[in-house]
C-alpha cells in the first residue's frame, strides 16, 4: 500500500507527502483527530510516532512531544487502539515510527500481529540499522508490514543496496547528519546525493530531517519521490492546534504540487 | 580484514549495535582503527608509557589490616585505583581512547559524565593531547558535583548541562549521542563505561583490564595465591569489568558486582539493573535495563551520581546469566556508612561509588575463606561536600 501510494504520485509526476506526528500529542485524545486532519490535508503516507522515554535520534521538538505524550499516559497498546479507530475512517497508509525497546518489551511477534490488525502498513525502528539484528529484521520483513529503512549522509554508497534490500515501501534519506528538527537551510549536496541513492537501488526515496517550509518541501519534491516533514508540524500542532497543523500540511501539499 | 559478524559484536545475546544509521560508518571506522591500534607496538608502548608516567600506574594493592581486624578477616586488599591521576580508574580508558582519537584524526572529543570522574579524566586526556573537549552532564549532577564541573573547565573543557528527562547520567548520554550523530565526521565520542554500541563495551574493557592484570600479579606476589573473591561496584560497570576480566578464567575466584540499591529495591528508587531489571535496548546495546511494562526506561536513583544509571554494560549481563559473576546490591545508607568506616579505619576516603563495594565487604567479608580483593575505583574528595550536605553539615562548606 505504501509502495502504491508513492507509485500513484509518481505517475502524476509528483512527490508523496509524508507527515510525522507523535501519538498522544498534544493530548492523549487528539491522535485520531490529528491523523484524519493530515489525511484530509493531502498526506500520502503518515508516520505515527510511538513515544519512547529516550529518543536519542530526535531533536528538542520531538523529544518534548514524546515526553508530553508519555506524561499524558500514552502506551503502545493505546497507540494501536487509536490507529484502529483511524483506520475505520480513512485509508491513508500509516508507518509506525519508534525505537526498539517498546517493541521488544511488547514482544516483537505480538507487536507485529497487533500492528497489522490495527491497520499499520509499515514500521520504522530508528535504532535498528540494517544488519544489527538479523533474526528480528527477518521477522519484520516476513510480516505484512513494510520495514522502512534509513540511509544517512554518512552511509557509504556501497552499503545502500544492502540497506534497500532489507527494506520495503520506501527508503528514508536523512538529509543531514544530526537529530530530527526543523532547519532553515538544506545542504547543497542534497540533490546529488538523492540522485546517487535512487540510482543505487529501486525503492522510492523520501527525504526528511529539517524540512520546515513549503519552499523547502517543493524543492525536495523536485528531486525525491517523497518529502517527510516532522518537527515543524509537531511544533505547530503543539503551539496552535490541529487546524493549524492541517493548514500547514495543506500548504506543503500545494507547494509540492505547484 | 574480514568484517566482524554479529556474533563477535556481542557477549552471548547481549550487546550489539542498536544505533541510528548515521553512526554505522563511524562505528565501522572505530572498530577498524581499534583493531589496528591493538596490534601496533607503537600504540601499545605509547599508552603504557602514559599509564606509567602520567597516570601513575601500577596502582598499589594495599592490605587493609584495620578494616580486616574490625570485621574479622585477615586478608582484605584494596586495589588503589583512587591513586591514579585524576583520582579514579577512568583515566585508564580516556588515555587509551584519546590516543586512538588522535590516530583517527578526530579533533573534537565529546563525553558524558555522571559523578564527573569520567568527565575530568576526558578533559585531562584532551588537555594532554590538545583536543577540543565537550562534556555532557545532567543538571542534577552538575549540582551534586560542582567541584568536578569547575575541574573540567579548568582543564579547558566545556561542560554542557543537560536539563531533559531525568537530568542525570542517562540523559547526559542521550545528549552526547545526539551530538555524535550530528558531528560524527570530526568527533570521537569517549564513552566512559563498558556500555554503548560495539566496539565500545569491549574496547573500554580492554583499556580497563590493566586493573585486574596488575591486581592478580600483585596478590600472587604478596600472598602467593589467587583471591577467593574480587568485589567491585557496578553502575555501567567499567571498573568491575576492568578488575574481573583477568580473573574470568580462574574458576576458583568468585566475582561479585555490587549495584546501587538506593533506598531499597522494594522502594523502586535504586539503580540495580542486574538485580531488578530485564533485558532491553538503551544507548546502543541489549542489556539488563530498568524499565516499565511498556518498555519505557525507568528512572534510576543512587546517592552516588556515578552509579545512577538504569542500564549496565552488556558483558555484565552475560556474566550474570552465565553465572560466572554474581551481582548483589547495597543501599544508600550502607554505602554512606562504608564511606565513613573506610575513612576512619584506613585513612582512605573512598568515592561513594567505591563505597558500595566496601559496604559489601563490611557485611559479608567474614563469609569468604580467603583473600578478598576490592576495587577501590576512586577517591571520595568529590563527594565530601555532597555527603556533608546530606548530613546537615552543608553550612561548613
Amino acid at each position: 500500500m505504501i509502495a502504491q501510494a508513492f507509485a500513484a504520485r509518481r505517475a502524476e509526476g509528483r512527490a508523496a507527502l509524508v507527515p510525522y506526528v507523535t501519538a498522544g500529542y498534544p493530548d492523549r485524545g487528539s491522535t485520531v483527530e490529528v491523523l484524519e486532519a493530515l489525511a484530509d490535508a493531502g498526506a500520502d503516507v503518515i508516520e505515527l510516532g510511538v513515544p519512547f522515554s529516550d529518543p536519542l535520534a530526535d531533536g528538542p521538538t520531538i523529544q518534548t512531544s514524546s515526553f508530553v505524550s508519555l506524561g499524558n499516559g500514552t502506551t503502545v497498546a493505546g497507540v494501536l487502539e487509536d490507529l484502529t479507530a483511524f483506520r475505520a475512517r480513512r485509508d491513508t497508509p500509516v508507518v509506525l515510527f519508534t525505537y526498539l525497546n517498546p517493541v521488544i518489551r511488547y514482544g516483537p511477534t505480538a507487536f507485529l500481529e497487533d500492528a497489522v490488525k490495527a491497520g499499520a502498513q509499515g514500521l520504522l525502528l530508528t535504532d535498528l540499522p540494517t544488519g544489527a539484528d538479523p533474526v528480528l529484521e527477518a521477522e519484520v520483513i516476513a510480516s505484512p508490514l513494510d520495514l522502512v529503512r534509513l540511509v544517512a549522509p554518512t552511509t557509504p554508497l556501497s552499503r545502500v543496496p544492502a540497506v534497500a534490500a532489507g527494506g520495503s515501501g520506501f527508503l528514508y534519506y536523512i538529509s543531514r547528519t544530526g537529530v530530527t528538527g526543523a532547519r532553515t537551510e538544506l545542504r547543497g549536496e542534497l540533490s546529488k546525493e538523492v540522485r546517487a541513492i535512487r540510482k543505487a537501488q529501486d525503492l522510492p526515496v523520501a527525504v526528511g530531517f529539517g524540512i520546515s517550509s513549503p519552499e523547502q518541501a517543493a524543492f525536495v519534491a523536485s528531486l525525491a519521490d517523497g518529502v517527510v516533514v516532522g518537527s515543524a508540524l509537531v511544533r505547530i500542532l503543539g503551539e496552535s492546534g490541529v487546524q493549524a497543523g492541517a493548514d500547514f500540511v495543506a500548504s506543503l501539499r500545494e507547494a509540492m504540487d505547484a | 580484514m574480514t568484517a566482524p559478524t554479529v556474533a563477535d559484536r556481542r557477549f552471548g545475546v547481549f550487546g550489539g549495535r542498536y544505533v541510528p544509521e548515521t553512526l554505522i560508518q563511524a562505528l565501522d571506522e572505530l572498530t577498524e582503527a581499534y583493531a589496528a591500534a591493538g596490534t601496533d607496538p607503537e600504540f601499545r608502548s605509547e599508552l603504557a608509557g602514559l599509564l606509567a608516567d602520567f597516570a601513575g600506574r601500577p596502582t598499589p594493592l594495599y592490605h587493609a589490616q584495620r578494616l580486616g581486624e574490625v570485621i574479622g578477616h585477615d586478608s582484605i586488599y584494596l586495589k588503589r585505583e583512587d591513586l591514579n591521576h585524576t583520582g579514579a580508574h577512568k583515566i585508564n580508558n580516556t588515555l587509551g581512547q584519546g590516543l586512538l582519537a588522535k590516530r583517527m584524526g578526530k579533533r573534537r572529543i565529546i563525553a558524558e559524565t555522571g559523578a564527573g570522574q569520567h568527565g575530568v579524566a576526558t578533559a585531562t586526556a584532551c588537555a594532554l593531547f590538545d583536543l577540543e573537549c565537550v562534556v555532557y552532564m545532567g543538571e542534577e549532577d552538575v549540582e551534586r558535583q560542582a567541584l568536578n564541573v569547575y575541574r573540567m573547565e579548568l582543564l579547558g573543557a566545556e561542560v554542557r548541562p543537560v536539563g531533559s528527562g531525568t537530568r542525570t547520567l542517562k540523559d547526559a548520554t542521550n545528549e552526547a549521542i545526539r551530538d555524535w550523530v550530528t558531528n560524527v565526521e570530526d568527533t570521537h565520542y569517549i564513552i566512559g563505561s563498558v556500555v554503548g554500541p560495539d566496539p565500545f563495551p569491549r574496547m573500554v574493557r580492554d583499556f580497563q583490564a590493566v586493573i585486574g592484570r596488575e591486581a592478580r600479579q600483585q596478590l600472587l606476589d604478596v600472598a602467593g595465591r589467587l583471591p577467593r573473591v574480587v568485589v567491585a561496584c557496578v553502575g555501567g560497570g567499567s571498573n568491575a569489568i576492568g578488575i574481573f576480566h583477568e580473573f574470568v578464567p580462574d574458576d576458583g575466584v568468585e566475582l561479585v558486582g555490587v549495584e546501587a540499591g538506593g533506598a531499597g529495591l522494594e522502594s523502586g528508587r535504586h539503580s540495580a539493573s542486574l538485580a531488578a531489571g530485564s533485558p532491553g535496548v538503551l544507548h546502543g546495546s541489549l542489556s539488563y535495563l530498568l524499565q516499565d511494562s511498556d518498555g519505557q526506561v525507568a528512572p534510576a536513583h543512587s546517592v552516588s551520581a556515578g552509579l545512577d544509571y538504569p542500564g549496565v554494560g552488556p558483558e555484565h549481563s552475560f556474566l550474570k546469566d552465565s553465572r560466572r559473576a554474581r551481582y548483589t546490591y547495597v543501599t544508600d545508607d550502607e554505602a554512606l556508612d562504608a564511606f565513613h568506616r573506610l575513612s576512619e579505619l584506613e585513612g582512605i576516603i573512598p568515592a561513594l561509588e567505591s563505597a558500595h563495594a566496601v559496604a559489601h565487604v563490611l557485611r559479608h567479608g567474614p563469609e569468604y575463606d580467603g583473600p578478598i580483593v576490592v576495587c577501590l575505583s576512586g577517591r571520595g574528595d568529590k563527594d565530601v561536600a555532597h555527603v556533608a550536605r546530606l548530613e546537615g553539615r552543608g553550612s561548613l562548606l
